[in-house]
C-alpha cells in the first residue's frame, strides 16, 4: 500500500512500507549505494513524519521481505507473541516512541513486551529517535544471560577478550590472553578469530583457552569464532567447545551466502547444548551481525540496512544467545561512511537488540579507509556505556593484528568503568579479586612480575 | 624536573613518572600484538598514544596518497614491460570509497584504449591496481614484478601489456583480462591497510576472466611485503597457481594452494632458466 505525506506545496508518496522505512532512515552511505535512501533532507523528514503515523499492527500485515520466499520473515511472523504485543497494539510508531520514553515503560514492562516487538517495529521507532532516546530507552531494557557467569546485570558491562594472532601462534595468543586477564578483561568470553579454518588448528586453540580457564578456575567461557558447521564438527570430535559462534544476517539469502540457514543454526545450538558445559546457565550461542551485510551479499530486497540488521536479531532470538555483537564499523565506508554514521548505527543496533530482548554488545570499531578515528570510538563507547551495552571488545592496544581493524582496548574498558562506574560480571569480578588482579573497588592492583597467571606463558614461567 | 608516583619500597613496581609499567613486558617478545603497554591511570601512556597515532596516520596516508600512475609506468617500463595506463569509472578517491561498483568497471576511455591495444590471445594479463593502498603498490609492485618476470620467462607464458589502473578494485581485472584476450588475469592490488601493515600487496588470479565473476572464482595471495610474504616467495606461489589453473582450467575455492609442498627449507626452489 502507498503512503503519502504533504510538506507545504510538496506531496511525498512512498510506494510501500519498505520504501517509507528506507527513506525515513538517517543518512548513511550503504542506503545510498543500494539506491534506497531519501533524495533530499526534506524527503527524509517527510518520511519520518509519515512513518510516525503508521500503526504498529501494519508491520504484521505488510511484510518488507516476502513471507513465501524468506524464512526469516516466516520466523518473525509465525513466532510473534500477540499477548505480549497487546499493550502496544493500538499505537502507531510515533506513540510507541513516546511510550518508550515515558515512565510507564519500566524495565519490567519492556521485558514483557520484547516477544511482541518485531524487528521492523524496533527499526521503525528507532528511525524517529534521537541518539539520546536510543540511549535512555536501551538503558531501561534488561537482558541477562548465563553460562559460567552472569552477563547483563544492571550497572555491569562485560568484555570479550579478543587475542587474535595473524598465524594463530599459541604463544602469541597466550600472551594476549594473559595481558587481557591482568587488565581485568574476559568475562563475556575469551574469543579468538582464527586465521586458519583447519580443524587441527581450531582444536588446538579451543584446548589452549580451555586449559587456561580450567587451570585458573576462571568463571568465563571460551569461543573460537569459526563457521557453525565447523564448530559442530569439532564438537563431534570431542574437543571442548563452550560457545558456538556464527555470523548471521536479516534475510534468508544473506544467510545462505554465509552458508547457513535456521536449520543449520538449530543443529549447532543442539550440539553445543549437548555438552552441558555451562555451570550457571545454558546460553550457548554467540552471534555477530552488522549493518550492510545483506547488501554486500546482494540479498537486501530493497530494504534499508538498519531494518535488515534488526531482522538479524530476530534470527538470533530463538537461540537464547549468551552474546550478540554488532560489528558496527568493520564493513567499511561504503556502508557507514564516517564516525557520525558509525556512532548512530552503533546506538541504533544496540537499542533495537535490547528492545527485542537480545543481549547486545558492540564491536566499537573502524577500518583505515573510513573517515573515523580513536576520538569517534571514544564517543561511541562512552555513549554505549551510558546506554548499558552488554559488552564491548578488548583488544591489545585497539589494534587487531589479524583482522586489520581498530576496536576497543583493555585500557578502554578501564576508562569506561572509571567514568561510568560499570562493574564486571559478578563471578568474574570476584575471581579477579581472589587472584589479586583488582582491588575491591574494581580498579587494577599494581602487579609484581611474579603473578601466578604468568606461569601459563610458555617458556616465561618465573 | 620529573615528579611522579615513585615507589617508596623496593618490592613495588617500578614507575617511570606517572606511568605504571606492566611487570610482564617480556611477554611482548612473543607477539606483534600491542600488549604490556603500561598505563597512565586507566589510559595509554603518552608514548603509546603517539605510536598508535603515527601508525594510523600511515595507514590513512596509504589509502589517500594519490596513485602515481606515471611513476609506476616508468619504473615498470624500465623492467622491459609494455605499459598501458587505465582508470576505473570512479572519478576520484571519495567516489571510489563510497561506490565500490564504480571501481570494478573501466572508464569509457580506458575500455576504448584496451580494445585498441588488444592483440591476439595471450596467456596472461597483468593489472597493477592501486586498490586501498597506493603506498603498497608504490613500494611492492616493482620488486614483485622483477621476481615474477623471471618465473614467467621460466614457464614461457605470453602476456599482454601491463595495465596500470587507478581507482581500481580487484574485479576490474575481469574486464581488462577479457578485453586483452587473456587466459588468466593477475591483479596486483594494494590491500586494505592495517595499523601494522600499511604497505601490504595482494595478488589475485582469475582464470578465463570476464565481467560478472565473483570473488569465489579467484585465488588470492595476501600480505606480500617485507615483513610478510617475500616477493620471491609470492612470485613462486603465483606461478604455481597459474600452472595449476591452466592445467585444470579454473581458479577459485576448488583450487587449493599446495605450493608449500615444493618448498626447500622454507624457501621456493631456484629458477631453472635454462630448462626446456
Amino acid at each position: 500500500m502507498a503512503y503519502r505525506h504533504v510538506v507545504g506545496p510538496q506531496a511525498y508518496v512512498f510506494a510501500d512500507l519498505k520504501e517509507l522505512m528506507a527513506k525515513a532512515t538517517p543518512p548513511r552511505s550503504g542506503d545510498m549505494l543500494a539506491g534506497v535512501a531519501a533524495a533530499s533532507a526534506e524527503e527524509n523528514v517527510a518520511a519520518r513524519m509519515c512513518l510516525a503515523e503508521v500503526p504498529l499492527a501494519a508491520f504484521l500485515s505488510e511484510v518488507l521481505v516476502p513471507y513465501e520466499t524468506d524464512e526469516v520473515t516466516r520466523l518473525i511472523i509465525d513466532t510473534h507473541d500477540a499477548a505480549a504485543f497487546r499493550p502496544i497494539a493500538h499505537m502507531n510508531v510515533g506513540d510507541f516512541r513516546d511510550f518508550l520514553l515515558s515512565a510507564s515503560a519500566t524495565s519490567e514492562a519492556l521485558a514483557a513486551l520484547a516477544p511482541g516487538v518485531t524487528p521492523e517495529m524496533a527499526a521503525a521507532v528507532s528511525k524517529l529517535m534521537r541518539n539520546q532516546d536510543l540511549i535512555i530507552v536501551a538503558k531501561k531494557c534488561r537482558v541477562v544471560t548465563r553460562f559460567r557467569n552472569t552477563i547483563g546485570l544492571p550497572g555491569t558491562m562485560a568484555v570479550r577478550l579478543q587475542p587474535n594472532h595473524p598465524t594463530d601462534d599459541p604463544a602469541g595468543i597466550t600472551a594476549s590472553i594473559l595481558d587481557g586477564l591482568l587488565y581485568g578483561c574476559g568475562d563475556a568470553t575469551i574469543g579468538i578469530n582464527p586465521a586458519s579454518d583447519s580443524l587441527p588448528v581450531l582444536s588446538e586453540l579451543l584446548k589452549l583457552t580451555d586449559d587456561i580457564i580450567q587451570r585458573f578456575d576462571i568463571p568465563t567461557q571460551s569461543c573460537v569464532l569459526t563457521h557453525v558447521t565447523t564448530s559442530t564438527e569439532v564438537i563431534n570430535r570431542g574437543v571442548p567447545v563452550d560457545l558456538v559462534f556464527q555470523s548471521v544476517a536479516g534475510t534468508e539469502t544473506a544467510n545462505a551466502s554465509f552458508g547457513i540457514s535456521l536449520a543449520t543454526l538449530r543443529e549447532g545450538h543442539e550440539a553445543a547444548l549437548s555438552l552441558k558445559r555451562g555451570t550457571l546457565g545454558d546460553n550457548v550461542m554467540y552471534f555477530e551481525t552488522g549493518q550492510g551485510s545483506a547488501l554486500s551479499a546482494n540479498a537486501h530486497h530493497g530494504v534499508d540496512q538498519q531494518t535488515l540488521e534488526a531482522r538479524a536479531y530476530a534470527v538470533c532470538r530463538p537461540f537464547r544467545p549468551l552474546l550478540v555483537n554488532t560489528v558496527v564499523g568493520f564493513i567499511g565506508p561504503e556502508y557507514l561512511y564516517d564516525g557520525k554514521q558509525i556512532i548512530r548505527a552503533g546506538l541504533e543496533d544496540h537499542f533495537c537488540g535490547k528492545l527485542m530482548g537480545v543481549p547486545l554488545g558492540c564491536d566499537v570499531c573502524y577500518t583505515n579507509h573510513a573517515e573515523a578515528d580513536q576520538d569517534d570510538m571514544d564517543t561511541l563507547m562512552t555513549l554505549l556505556g551510558a546506554a548499558g551495552v552488554t559488552y564491548i571488545m578488548g583488544i591489545p592496544g585497539s589494534d587487531d593484528i589479524m583482522l586489520n581493524y581498530q576496536s576497543t582496548s583493555f585500557h578502554d574498558q578501564l576508562y569506561l568503568r572509571e567514568v561510568l562506574g560499570l562493574k564486571r560480571a559478578p563471578e568474574f569480578e570476584a575471581w579477579l579479586q581472589r587472584m589479586g588482579i583488582t582491588e575491591p573497588d574494581g580498579r587494577l592492583k599494581l602487579q609484581r612480575g611474579n603473578h601466578p597467571l604468568l606461569a601459563a606463558a610458555p617458556g616465561l614461567a618465573a | 624536573m620529573s615528579q611522579g608516583a615513585k615507589s617508596e619500597t623496593p618490592d613495588e613496581p617500578a614507575a617511570a613518572g606517572y606511568v605504571i609499567e606492566d611487570a610482564w613486558r617480556k611477554l611482548a617478545t612473543t607477539t606483534p600484538a600491542r600488549i604490556a603497554l603500561g598505563r597512565a591511570g586507566t589510559g595509554l601512556p603518552t608514548r603509546e598514544v603517539l605510536r598508535f597515532a603515527l601508525a594510523h596516520a600511515q595507514a590513512r596516508d596509504a589509502v589517500h596518497t594519490p596513485f602515481d600512475s606515471a611513476r609506476m609506468a616508468q619504473e615498470i617500463g624500465a623492467l622491459g614491460f609494455e605499459i598501458v595506463e587505465i582508470a576505473s569509472a570512479a572519478p576520484a578517491r571519495d567516489a571510489y570509497l563510497r561506490r565500490p561498483d564504480l571501481g570494478r568497471r573501466l572508464s569509457d576511455a580506458s575500455r576504448a584504449l584496451l580494445s585498441e591495444r588488444a592483440g591476439g590471445e595471450v596467456d596472461l594479463a597483468i593489472v597493477v591496481a592501486d586498490g586501498l593502498s597506493s603506498t603498497a603498490i608504490h613500494a611492492q609492485a616493482v620488486p614483485f614484478l622483477t621476481a615474477f618476470k623471471a618465473r614467467m620467462v621460466e614457464a614461457g607464458w605470453s602476456h599482454a601489456p601491463i595495465a596500470i589502473a587507478a581507482q581500481a578494485r580487484v574485479a576490474l581485472g575481469d574486464e581488462v583480462g577479457e578485453l586483452l584476450k587473456a587466459r588468466a588475469v593477475v591483479v596486483l592490488i594494494g590491500e586494505r591497510p592495517g595499523l601494522s601493515s600499511p604497505d601490504s600487496l595482494g595478488l589475485y588470479l582469475t582464470f578465463a576472466p570476464h565481467v560478472g565473476l565473483s570473488d569465489a572464482q579467484r585465488n588470492c595471495i595476501s600480505n606480500v611485503r617485507g615483513e610478510g610474504l617475500s616477493h620471491d616467495h609470492a612470485a613462486f606461489k603465483l606461478a604455481w597457481l597459474i600452472k595449476e589453473a591452466m592445467a585444470r582450467r579454473l581458479t577459485g575455492v576448488t583450487l587449493k594452494d599446495e605450493s608449500d609442498l615444493l618448498l626447500v627449507g622454507g624457501q621456493p626452489p631456484a629458477l631453472r632458466l635454462s630448462a626446456g
